[in-house]
This record gives C-alpha cells, sequence and structure tokens, in this order.
C-alpha cells in the first residue's frame, strides 16, 4: 500500500481522485461523505489533520478529517458544510462521483501524549467533525484514558450533528456526555444556553486533564476562560483552528498566523504554544 | 577557472549563441520604465538599467501558471511542468537575494515542484550594482549590495568590457560553450576593486540602524500605533505586493472549458493585502483590517521570515515605495518605529 502524501512526489498541488462512496445528510447545511481512494492508496491518517478535496472544475477546500484511523475500514468520511464555491458542488454530488483529495496535512492531536489523562472535549458547532476523529480513536482504545467527558454546543437542536453517534455514546456509560443548544425549540429537553453553561456542571482533577476544543472563532475566548479557570494548564489546552488552508504545504500564506502556517504548525495548536510563541493572531 | 573578462562589443554575439539554446530574458524600456523581457536585439542589452517594475521572480513564479490539466469527471489529472531553459540576464544583486530566500521557501517542508523545475533550468547571469536604482533603493542597509552564492555568472561594468564572476559549474561551461572571453590581468583587477571601493558612499538612503535588529525591532512594534496609521493611508491595492521580489502568496483557481468536461488548474499571485485573503468559506475574515494586513506584511518581511528561513523578508529594493499610491515606505516605517523606540528606551533611562 501506497500512503496518499507519497504521491505529492509528482506534484504537490496533484490531488488523487477519490469515489464517494455515501453520503449521509446530517443537518440542512452539513453532509456526511464517505470516500474511497483507489486500491493500493491509504490515507494514513491522525485525527486532527484535514485533506484538501477538490470539486474538479471548481476549485478546492480544505476539510478536516472526522472518520478515526481505528475504523478506516479502505474509507474516510467527510463532515462538509455548505459554505463556499467548492462545498456548495460537494453538496450536489452522488455516491459514484469522483472529487480530488490530497493530504493529509498539518500534524493531528499528540495522542500519545494523552494516554493516561482525562480527556475533556469542548466542540461547538462545527467544531465536532475533526473532534469526532479523534474522539472515536480514545473511544475504541478506551482503557488507555482517564475520565472522558464531551460538551458539545449548537445554536440550535437542528444544527446538532452526529445525533445518533452522541446518543450512542451517552449510552455507553462510561464516559460523560453534556450537550446544550443556545435556541431551544418545543422539543428540547436539554440544557439551554452557550458551550460555557456547561462547565459547571463537570468536575475535573485539572492537573490531569487535557482539553481539546473546536468551534467558530468567537467561541475560543470563552472556552479558554473556562478551561483557564479550572486550573487546566496551558499545555494541556488543544485547539484546532480554521484558517483559510488554500494550498496545505506551507506555500500559499492564505492560513498564516503571524510567522507559522496553520497548514504546517497545525491547524491544531497547544494554548501553550499559541501564547509563548507570539501567536497572537490565532484567536483573533 | 579564475575571474574572466568579456569585451562589452562581444556581449552580443555571447547573448545571440545562448538564444541558440535557451530563452534569454533581460531588462528592456517600456514607456520610461524598465521590465524584464525576451531580450530582442543582442547588441542592445540595457544592462544599465536602473530598476524593472516586476522583479525577475516571474520567471521562477510566473504571474499565471498552469498546474495541471484534468477532466472534470476526474477521470484524468495531468501535472503539468515548464522547464524551459531560461537565461535570466542583469539579475541585480537585491534580486539575487530575493531568489535565495525563493530557493529556501520553495525547497522547505512540501518541496514545490513547479518551481523547482523552473529553477534547476534557469541560469542567472547578474549584474554588480554600482549606483541606487531609485531614491528608494536602500540595499545597501539590507546587506543585498553584494552578490549571494545564487549567480551562475556575475558581470561588472568596467567601462569597455565586464568582469566576469564564477558562480556555478553550469556558469562556467555556459562562458565556455558561448562567450569570447580571456582572464583578468592586473589591470582589470585594479579596475574592480577601484569600482567597487568606490561604489559604496553613493547609497546613502539607509535604516539609521543596523539591519541586524530589524528582527528584534519588528517584534516589540507589533502593537505600535503606526499601524493604524498606515491602514489609514493604504490603499488596499496590492502594489506593495506585486512589484515585491520576496513576496510568493499565491491564489489556486480552476478554469473549465465551454463544454464543462475538461479543465485546468492555474496559480497566480495573490496579495495579503488584498480585502479576502484571509477569509474562510464561513465568511469570517481573520485579517479584516489594513492596519492589520499592513503589520502584517512588515512583520513578514521585518522578521517571521528570519524565523522560518533565517533571512530576512526584505532586500531593500525600494519597488514598494515606488509602486505605493499613498506613500508606504519600508526605510520610513522602520525608521520610524526604530527612533520611537529608540526615544522611549531613552525617557527610560534619563
Amino acid at each position: 500500500m501506497t500512503e496518499l502524501l507519497d504521491t505529492l512526489e509528482a506534484s504537490i498541488y496533484l490531488p488523487q481522485p477519490a469515489r464517494i462512496v455515501d453520503v449521509r445528510p446530517l443537518t440542512a447545511l452539513e453532509k456526511l461523505f464517505t470516500l474511497e481512494l483507489p486500491r493500493g492508496l491509504t490515507l494514513s491518517h491522525r485525527p486532527g489533520q484535514f485533506v484538501e478535496v477538490s470539486a474538479f472544475g471548481v476549485g478546492e477546500a480544505p476539510i478536516s478529517i472526522s472518520s478515526s484511523p481505528s475504523r478506516s475500514n479502505g474509507t474516510f468520511e467527510l463532515c462538509v458544510r455548505q459554505a463556499g464555491n467548492v462545498t456548495g458542488v460537494l453538496h450536489r454530488m452522488e455516491p459514484g462521483q469522483v472529487v480530488g483529495v490530497r493530504g493529509p496535512f498539518g500534524h493531528g492531536f499528540p495522542i500519545e501524549q494523552f494516554r493516561g489523562k482525562d480527556l475533556l472535549f469542548a466542540p461547538g458547532g462545527l467544531g465536532l467533525a475533526p473532534l469526532r476523529s479523534l474522539i472515536n480513536q480514545v473511544l475504541d482504545e478506551r482503557g488507555r484514558f482517564g475520565r472522558v467527558t464531551i460538551l458539545y454546543g449548537a445554536k440550535h437542536p437542528s444544527e446538532l450533528l452526529f445525533t445518533d453517534e452522541l446518543a450512542e455514546w451517552a449510552k455507553r456509560g462510561d464516559i460523560e456526555v453534556r450537550v446544550t443548544v443556545d435556541r431551544p425549540d418545543e422539543n428540547w429537553k436539554g440544557n439551554v444556553g452557550v458551550i460555557t453553561t456547561l462547565f459547571s456542571k463537570v468536575q475535573v482533577y485539572a492537573r490531569n486533564t487535557v482539553a481539546v476544543t473546536c468551534g467558530p472563532p468567537v467561541m475560543y475566548r470563552f472556552v479558554l476562560m473556562e478551561l483557564l479557570g479550572k486550573g487546566i494548564p496551558e499545555g494541556n489546552i488543544w485547539l484546532s483552528l480554521e484558517r483559510r488552508m488554500k494550498c496545505g504545504v506551507g506555500k500559499c500564506g492564505h492560513c498564516q498566523i503571524n510567522h507559522v502556517y496553520t497548514c504546517r504548525s497545525g491547524p491544531v495548536f497547544s494554548y501553550a504554544e499559541i501564547k509563548n510563541t507570539g501567536l497572537s493572531e490565532a484567536l483573533a | 577557472m579564475g575571474l574572466r573578462v568579456i569585451e562589452k562589443e562581444a556581449m552580443g554575439r555571447f547573448v545571440a549563441s545562448l538564444q541558440g539554446q535557451y530563452r534569454v530574458a533581460g531588462p528592456r524600456p517600456v514607456e520610461g520604465q524598465y521590465i524584464f523581457a525576451d531580450v530582442e536585439s543582442p547588441d542592445n542589452l540595457h544592462l544599465d538599467y536602473t530598476q524593472t517594475v516586476i522583479p525577475p521572480k516571474k520567471y521562477l513564479l510566473p504571474q499565471r501558471e498552469e498546474l495541471m490539466h484534468f477532466q472534470v469527471d476526474g477521470s484524468q489529472i495531468e501535472p503539468i511542468f515548464d522547464g524551459r531553459p531560461t537565461v535570466v540576464l542583469g539579475v541585480h544583486t537585491c534580486d539575487l537575494h530575493a531568489i535565495q530566500l525563493l530557493d529556501k521557501v520553495f525547497s522547505a517542508g512540501f518541496a514545490d515542484q513547479y518551481y523547482r523545475r523552473r529553477r534547476e533550468n534557469t541560469l542567472l547571469i547578474s549584474i554588480e550594482c554600482l549606483r541606487p536604482c531609485t531614491k528608494h533603493s536602500f540595499c545597501k542597509s539590507m546587506g543585498t549590495l553584494s552578490a549571494t552564492d545564487t549567480f551562475d555568472l556575475h558581470l561588472t561594468d568596467l567601462g569597455d568590457v565586464y568582469a566576469v564572476d564564477i558562480g556555478t559549474q553550469r556558469g562556467e561551461a555556459l562562458l565556455e560553450q558561448h562567450a569570447e572571453t580571456r582572464t583578468a590581468d592586473d589591470g582589470d583587477m585594479q579596475r574592480l576593486n577601484a569600482l567597487l571601493a568606490e561604489k559604496w558612499p553613493h547609497f546613502s538612503y539607509r535604516l539609521d540602524f543596523d539591519v541586524s535588529e530589524l528582527p528584534s525591532l519588528m517584534r516589540v512594534s507589533y502593537n505600535h500605533r503606526l499601524w493604524d496609521e498606515l491602514g489609514k493611508r493604504c490603499l488596499a491595492c496590492g502594489s506593495c505586493t506585486n512589484v515585491c521580489p520576496t513576496c510568493y502568496c499565491f491564489n489556486v483557481q480552476d478554469e473549465v472549458d465551454f463544454a464543462l468536461s475538461v479543465g485546468k488548474r492555474t496559480r497566480t499571485w495573490d496579495s495579503c493585502q488584498l480585502d479576502e485573503f484571509a477569509t474562510v468559506a464561513g465568511g469570517h475574515d481573520f485579517r479584516p483590517t489594513r492596519a492589520a494586513r499592513q503589520r502584517h506584511r512588515f512583520m513578514r518581511k521585518g522578521h517571521y521570515q528570519t524565523e522560518a528561513y533565517h533571512l530576512l523578508g526584505c532586500v531593500g529594493c525600494g519597488r514598494c515605495a515606488q509602486a505605493c499610491l499613498a506613500n508606504i515606505s519600508p526605510v520610513e516605517t522602520f525608521n520610524t518605529l526604530y527612533h520611537e523606540r529608540a526615544g522611549a528606551s531613552k525617557e527610560k533611562t534619563e
């Protein structure tokens, strides 16, 4: 088997064709695509990495990998929000059609460092898409981690992603799952409020806790205040940041945060790295 | 092979011979300015030009280039490379230094095969600068008034002859195959040394501090109010980055034929000064103000590139100041930051 990344030896911008195996609508705006690489090619990704997806004739967009390497089975999953030209076209595509894929890019979460620790996941909205990869990896080797807590917030119940999986995770009994929405509908029976309202409901042993968050730009400051307020060390707080990673290979400049390229040095950063190496644009 | 000498009257034959095997580009006057273009008349080389509007970078990273052709259904994807054998004649030393940075950028990490292919097939014949190009040139301050190892051949105008310094084996072979040269004699050496010693005082436009202090000056100036002032003046037109020899940010776009069956992916120069450079598909702009974008540009030039590549991101050519419609100048920007900083620390000690 050849790793997809090795195909870039011919050209770092050359995508490989990937066949759409399945398309599952998750919300009005998000679909989950299952993709299959040509025979002999493997994605070999880490949770937290992303791929560049081509809709040929329209362009390329960076999409985080939503499936866990522990469940690859020859395919991988991308949760795609309809937000621009490329994703708009992807949303109109069907199983059997072909997209282009390059990657995986960025370095993922340092999962080796997380083993033996308690894990607190705090995704907001579409931020669950990249964290789902890590969460399922952790659940597939559940015994190697301490307490696992998931705090998930969305604006509206109709915008919650992976609701079936959230229900399964909650049923397991060996992890704590709390979900909140800002604007409930008449059927909503859960917590109401932004994601930060969940933090007072969970207890952590701060020094042994790794927190992982991803969400819209406005969310980070408030989640960080909660995490730091609980005493979680800065080096134990991990953020996955969204940027315009146009090339994915550290050249085009669009995803730059101060002196680093998000596509190469991220998209996963620890808060300690952001704070201590002058990445002041990271939380802008 | 030591220092060689070529008669000026032999240059035309040299270039004409090169043209048999290479695309030869050099400075050409157009409407009172210079550009790099294919040499049309080898007997009229304009090697005493001042400065080209666009740097020779375009031969390595064209304003627009095709990366690949594809079938829209994904059934075929073919990369396209352009490695035409090219000689760029008359490269100034600031632009040589810029190419040195680009070489690092496009070779580090994921090596960019498109740039590398062009670079490997391009020979650089540079020329010693004896006078400043424009009133904005501050190459002496930036340490770019002498050539780097990037050249294949380096010329110095000694009057009726050029001294030819050989930088690479490729350059040496080029000379042997295409040029009539002789070994430099004592007289040539004396003239060369005199010229090189005499040229420095002519480059008087400069930073008020040593360039080695620039990265740390920029680091402590991140929150300076000057960025807001520049932001108010900046028109966000992108002229500064368009003419910059060290800027390499790009955009990638797809084009399709009228039948929507085949298409191509192209790369074009982009600019961090433009409105939507850092905007993601959802609409959030991570660098929404002109002040933040000007700061980003100057930080890249004076600080960030030293972190990433151990080279400054500015070579002091002054093209950005020449092109700026709002008179934003790197020397004035850097000097203002320096004097305010020096003034501030002076107050502190008093």
